[in-house]
């Protein structure tokens, strides 16, 4: 009795947590001309052709995808470097560094966006430009960063200190010694920053709404979308952002099950 | 062995926050030599190794090699290699690539690889596990890997430190020989670090003692053991019974109440002095005037002999014997003049020695505390 009404419940919050998404894929391919979102009419692609027809919203798609990959590599970097500056301190410092490192992912993201389009704006008018695609970049690398720190930092702690130092030993360069031998131990974490970066570029809405000046990404031209009229096109656009961010996450997801079963593995022995 | 010394350590001061962890250090390496830094931990004695492999920069004094300065040259530039506490292996790569991994990046030619890689391979008794991954060898297999990784690279010196500490006893031993082994078919320098004054002992050509980041004693191990400098030394090697005496002159002393003749000599007339006696130089007699006397208090049997606490006018003293001795017992302590080792007065006079506090499960409680302490 009591495991029958966990079900149902179970079964209930996850109704509650799908049925907007599966709504939302199924009337993606409704075949309407009255642009009605709630009369099921039959199925058809026509909103998916009429989406690659629209040329704005390829361009949005574009400077998306070139932000998403910039934001993502720079995050990468800059965060990496952080990871093994932070590694290597020792006591308050590490502790001092690490919170606020961790601030900007508790601060509402509103505040954030605010913030950093004063920020941008500011530097804008002192160089004389208008704000754009490079604004945009610098915004979302600064908000990606922690989530990338915090991605690596464990697989920094994890390794032997002395690996840096034995390939020193053995005649590397400080430099190659990194490479070498530290990157592919932390590879994994980079990896896990890097994608989590992207996904969190890809879809991000209030810092590059604050932050984009005339340029469009994909999730602000939706929100503009919305606000002149109501398409089934944004369905079939949603759909599509649903099922790109479902793939990376289940590669996130599988990769980290199978480092898992590695370290497992490697336990047993 | 050569007679200059391929390393020499000069004057060298480190302190790591202000805290002093060597002091005027001062050490000559010959060309060959097995030397041990020895001590307890927090001693300074990894410190020292990793100034000669380049890992720590003093905060004062020089490090020579073959007679060269290179307190400034940074680790990749040094005939040096290093074993590290926990092997260091690197996981990503295979045995084979771990072991050509010095080698590749020197740019050898892939045949001289392959040949060296198999020679290590043999040398450690590895061979056929080349490709291995490290993660499914043993400690002692991966010990075995490193110790083939560090001589691929054909090092003047080895540095070795605390290699046995992670191995269980019958591994340790069976490593003891097959290091010293290593050691004498290559003819390289190693310069080992660890706590364990019974592997000291066994390994090396000579021992260096330290503790508190000073230098204590360098000699042959027979030196240190039979003639330690100070009561440190005389009780981190081995048992000792350290007493209070006075050298009245040359070949007398006084101790327990009593004068013994001795082999000592030049100590000022009536100087105080250390008195150390080795628990297996004193033997059993029956109570009588000629020994010291006192009760058995507690007995341990040992395997090899029995160690026997015997109480002398409230100094409980520490003798190894083959006979048996019954608790309560009253029995005579025979000392002859050549069991008898003087040292002159010391900062550590007083703190060693005396086995009144002494129980087995101390020595356990400390044994293992020391064991966390490496762990971090």
């Amino acid at each position: 009795m009591k495991k029958a009404v966990s079900r149902v419940y179970l079964t209930l919050i996850y109704i509650f947590l799908y049925a907007p998404i599966l709504l939302l894929v199924v009337f993606s391919f409704n075949d309407t001309d009255t642009k009605s979102r709630t009369v099921w009419s039959g199925f058809s692609l026509r909103w998916y052709e009429m989406l690659f027809q629209d040329r704005m919203l390829l361009e949005a798609l574009k400077n998306t995808l070139i932000i998403a990959v910039c934001a993502a590599l720079g995050a990468t970097v800059l965060g990496t470097v952080a990871a093994i500056g932070i590694n290597s301190m020792k006591g308050w410092r590490k502790k001092l560094v690490m919170n606020v490192t961790n601030l900007p992912m508790l601060n509402p993201e509103i505040v954030t966006g605010v913030s950093l389009m004063l920020l941008m704006v500011f530097v804008a008018n002192l160089f004389g430009i208008s704000l754009g695609m490079g604004s945009i970049i610098l915004a979302h690398i600064t908000f990606c960063l922690p989530y990338v720190i915090l991605s690596i930092l464990p697989k920094l702690g994890q390794m032997d200190p002395h690996l840096y130092e034995a390939a020193q030993d053995l005649g590397c360069t400080p430099l190659r010694s990194f490479f070498k031998v530290v990157m592919p131990e932390i590879m994994s974490g980079v990896i896990t920053g890097m994608v989590m970066a992207f996904t969190l570029s890809l879809d991000d809405f209030i810092i590059s709404y604050f932050c984009s000046g005339t340029t469009q990404t994909l999730p602000v031209y939706i929100y503009s979308m919305t606000k002149k009229r109501v398409s089934p096109e944004i369905n079939a656009l949603s759909t599509l952002l649903f099922a790109v961010i479902l793939v990376l996450l289940l590669i996130i997801n599988i990769r980290q099950g199978r480092m898992g079963k590695k370290e497992e593995k490697e336990a047993d022995v | 062995m050569g007679e200059n010394p391929i390393i020499s350590l000069q004057n060298i001061g480190v302190s790591f926050d202000g805290e002093a962890v060597l002091n005027h250090l001062n050490l000559n390496i010959r060309d060959g030599e097995f030397v041990t830094l020895l001590g307890p931990s927090g001693c300074g004695k990894t410190t020292t190794l990793r100034i000669i492999g380049g890992f720590v920069r003093p905060d004062e004094g020089d490090v020579f090699f073959n007679g060269k300065r290179i307190t400034d040259l940074p680790p990749h530039k040094r005939e040096v290699n290093t074993i590290f506490q926990k092997y260091a292996l690197f996981p990503h790569l295979n045995v084979y690539e771990n072991v050509a991994f010095g080698m590749r990046i020197h740019k050898k030619s892939e045949k001289e690889i392959r040949k060296t890689v198999h020679e290590m391979l043999e040398m450690v008794s590895l061979s056929g596990f080349e490709r291995r991954s490290v993660h499914r060898l043993s400690g002692g297999q991966q010990q075995r890997v490193a110790i083939a990784r560090a001589l691929a690279n054909d090092p003047k010196v080895l540095l070795l430190d605390e290699p046995l500490g992670a191995l269980d006893l019958k591994l340790r031993k069976d490593m003891q020989v097959e290091l010293k082994r290593i050691q004498q078919t290559t003819g390289i320098t190693f310069i080992f670090v660890t706590h364990d004054q019974e592997e000291a002992l066994s390994m090396s050509d000579t021992v260096v003692v330290m503790d508190k980041g000073f230098i204590q004693q360098i000699g042959t191990p027979q030196d240190i053991y039979n003639e330690p400098q100070n009561a440190f030394v005389a009780d981190f090697i081995g048992e000792s019974n350290i007493l209070d005496g006075v050298m009245h002159e040359d070949y007398l002393c006084e101790f327990a109440g009593r004068r013994f003749p001795c082999v000592d000599k030049g100590f000022a007339p009536h100087e105080s002095v250390d008195v150390v006696i080795r628990p297996e130089d004193i033997d059993v007699m029956p109570p009588s005037e000629e020994y010291l006397t006192g009760t058995v208090t507690n007995v341990t049997f040992k395997g090899v002999h029995y160690e026997i606490i015997v109480d002398v006018k409230g100094f409980k003293w520490m003798i190894q014997s083959t006979d048996y001795q019954e608790e309560g017992a009253l029995i005579g302590l025979r000392i002859q003049p050549d069991e008898i080792h003087i040292m002159k007065k010391s900062e550590y006079s007083g703190t060693f020695g005396d086995y009144s506090t002494f129980s087995d499960e101390m020595e356990e409680d400390l044994a293992s505390s020391e064991e966390v302490e490496r762990e971090e």
